[in-house]
């Protein structure tokens, strides 16, 4: 066990996945130089400039090469900087990543993972601040993945390379900074979500950085006798059904809250999906259908707050579950 | 123009759009301290909220450009373009309330540094996607022709920006077409935290221009009539229906790539001979050269100083957007449904 930043876990899961295996690399701007949030800080020095790529501001070449990588043996680490800069690089991602092993008839495979870090960013406006998860949920042939905490920004990286499929890696970049005691050795394994609070009257949904609203609305729910069921879906597509269903068994209502905006965003996929399975109550609760805005208080409207999730959680509370 | 026909007036008015910008630049670094936790910072509230790109030291390539510009010439911007907005002649006070998140700002509020635009005086808008604005500028020069009357287009980008795939398409639209743009490749040297020479193949910037059958010239970005010279006989020459231009002026990114990088990836030497090259002293021995005296560029930095200060007080002064307007301003057909 060692106290690491989120940053520091993914570092040292690409660390451990390069030790292990020689045919993974990483390629992106600036990663030489540790990456512009420090996430491949001493890799290059480790690992040499062949295996820890810095590339041109070529992002539809950075994926496309990713991709030639994966077919002919390698596992690519994909750096994106941003999710919004990822969107240069979309035919990459979408007609070629996705669909070569379909297309080809199962010839080839593509194992890449691309991370593309998500979310608001004090300041860091429209181009800067989007949580685009549901554009590749939406996609057949990625795997999605937004881990919450440092331990899974470690052991769900190691996942996301050990994966044969492309998966892509939503990082959130007001997590980087975030400490906790992690467990480097720890692979967890993808599609399965953690339970991160146990209740009995609402199953609350969420992941990536609503996680921790989430958990401070289930402490003030719990000082007005509401008790929330906080599950962290961990992996977005392929979502864990076993363990959301379970909840709702207990608790017959579900609410899914996420930084995204909230329509098309992926709380509506689980809320109807529950909603057709089991019939029970749902909510959604996501960002409003706006741009982030630079000042402040704009951006403060896009933000799904604690006391936000709490106010639907209670409205839903008041609905008898069935 | 031939450099020694630069008259006094006309060097002192280059000076003066040089001190404004570095005026500007100085006071925006210095009220986004504590800001963005970027490179390492803090998450202190600072005024400057956000990634603050900074100009200090590529004043030239703006204001060189920018003099050759009429009043109904385009340009398009990036992420580094505070420059450019002033140089064609933008509003230092509503860029500054801009950049502090206000009302007042020049997209009250909702752009910030990367997306400033003032349409009034042909700035399209600055960008934080590299290499986005160039295509945006050859359609802009597409729209000029159609609608008629002669204007140009100004397309800024960085050197990081020549290695992304819109740069070929967009040079390549603009000589199918002859369209009326000008090319500004402002090669800082830098991309980020990566040296921008070692990810680049083959000759540089101007070299891919040509290649692709767009002329230019490469000059000192440094030097304000050099950038003033080579941007008069080319936006001549687009004017005269020649077609597209290519501009590519060396300067140096004389600060991170941020205002909070304090860039400790790059040699002192090599950020002690750029200060050594810094365009405002640079422009002020050549001012002396043709006979300017050195207390009216004084003047001239007190007085961009002084604005630059009163801006700084409107900024502080004046009022945050209220929440109400995170909704407005994104479409018409479907407002007022924001969650459904
Ligand atoms: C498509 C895209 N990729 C990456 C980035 C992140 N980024 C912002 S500025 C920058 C460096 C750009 O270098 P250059 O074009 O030379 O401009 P400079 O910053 O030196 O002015 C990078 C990589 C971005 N904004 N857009």
């Amino acid at each position: 066990m060692a106290r690491l930043s989120y940053a520091q876990a993914s570092c040292s899961a690409l660390h451990a996945a390069m030790q292990q295996d020689a045919l993974v690399v990483a390629l992106g701007e600036d990663v030489g130089r540790g990456g512009v949030f420090g996430q491949y800080r001493g890799l290059q020095q480790t690992f040499g400039a062949e295996r820890v790529i810095d590339t041109p501001i070529s992002e539809a070449t950075i994926m496309g090469a990713a991709v030639g990588m994966a077919l002919a043996g390698l596992r690519p680490v994909v750096e994106m900087r941003v999710v919004d800069f990822a969107l240069c690089a979309m035919d990459e991602v979408v007609n070629q990543a996705a669909k070569a092993r379909y297309m080809f008839g199962g010839q080839g495979r593509v194992p890449l993972v691309a991370r593309m870090p998500i979310g608001l960013w004090q300041g860091s406006a429209a181009q800067h601040s989007q949580s685009l998860e549901t554009w590749f949920a939406h996609i057949p042939g990625l795997v999605v993945v937004a881990p919450a905490t440092p331990q899974d920004n470690c052991g769900l990286l190691a996942a996301a390379i050990a994966c044969g499929d492309p998966v892509i890696y939503m990082e959130h970049k007001e997590l980087w900074g975030l400490e906790e005691e992690v467990d480097a050795a720890r692979v967890e394994r993808l599609g399965v979500a953690a339970v991160r609070r146990a209740g009995s009257d609402v199953t609350l949904v969420t992941w990536s950085r609503t996680l921790h609203d989430a958990l401070r609305a289930a402490e003030a729910a719990q000082a007005e006798g509401l008790s929330l069921e906080v599950i962290d879906l961990r992996t977005i597509w392929p979502w864990d059904r076993e363990t959301v269903f379970a909840s709702l068994r207990k608790t017959r209502r579900l609410l899914v809250a996420h930084e995204a905006v909230q329509v098309g965003g992926f709380g509506a996929e689980i809320a109807a999906v529950v909603a057709e399975t089991l019939g029970v109550p749902v909510r959604r609760l996501g960002a409003p259908r706006i741009p982030v805005g630079y000042a402040s208080s704009l951006e403060a409207v896009t933000r799904v707050t604690p006391e936000a999730i709490l106010s639907v959680a209670r409205e839903l509370a008041k609905k008898p579950a069935r | 123009m031939s450099e020694t026909a630069m008259s006094l007036a006309h060097a002192q008015a280059l000076y003066r759009t040089m001190a404004r910008i570095r005026a500007f630049e100085n006071a925006a670094e210095e009220a986004s301290k504590g800001g963005v936790a970027a490179f390492g910072a803090s998450l202190a509230q600072a005024k400057v909220r956000g990634p603050l790109h900074l100009s200090t030291g590529q004043e030239a390539v703006a204001a060189g450009v920018c003099a050759q510009l009429r009043a109904d010439d385009l340009l398009t911007s990036t992420h580094r373009g505070h420059g450019h907005s002033i140089a064609k002649g933008a509003s230092i006070e509503r860029m500054m309330c801009e950049l502090f998140g206000r009302a007042t700002g020049y997209n009250g509020g909702k752009g910030g540094s990367m997306h400033i635009a003032d349409f009034s005086v042909g700035m399209l808008g600055a960008n934080g996607v590299v290499a986005a604005g160039i295509p945006i500028a050859v359609g802009a020069a597409h729209a000029l022709r159609v609608r008629g009357g002669g204007a140009l287009v100004a397309c800024f980008f960085g050197d990081g920006a020549i290695n992304r795939g819109p740069f070929l398409e967009g040079l390549n639209w603009a000589g199918i077409h002859r369209l009326p743009v000008l090319f500004v490749c402002e090669d800082n040297r830098w991309s980020a935290t990566t040296a921008t020479g070692a990810m680049t193949a083959g000759e540089g910037a101007l070299a891919r221009a040509q290649a692709i059958g767009v002329p230019g010239l490469a000059v000192n970005g440094n030097d304000i009539f050099v950038v003033d010279a080579a941007a008069a006989a080319l936006t001549a020459q687009i004017r005269a229906h020649g077609g597209p231009r290519f501009l590519h002026a060396v300067t140096y990114r004389i600060k991170g790539h941020v205002s909070v990088d304090a860039a400790g990836y790059r040699s002192h030497d090599e950020v002690a001979r750029a200060l050594e090259q810094d365009p405002l002293e640079l422009a002020a021995i050549r001012i002396a050269a043709i006979g300017g005296v050195r207390a009216v560029l004084a003047a001239i930095d007190a007085e961009a100083q002084a604005e630059v200060a009163a801006a700084v007080a409107a900024a502080d002064a004046a009022p945050s957007p209220p929440d109400a307007e995170a909704y407005t301003d994104i479409q018409d057909t479907g407002a007022g449904r924001w969650r459904d």
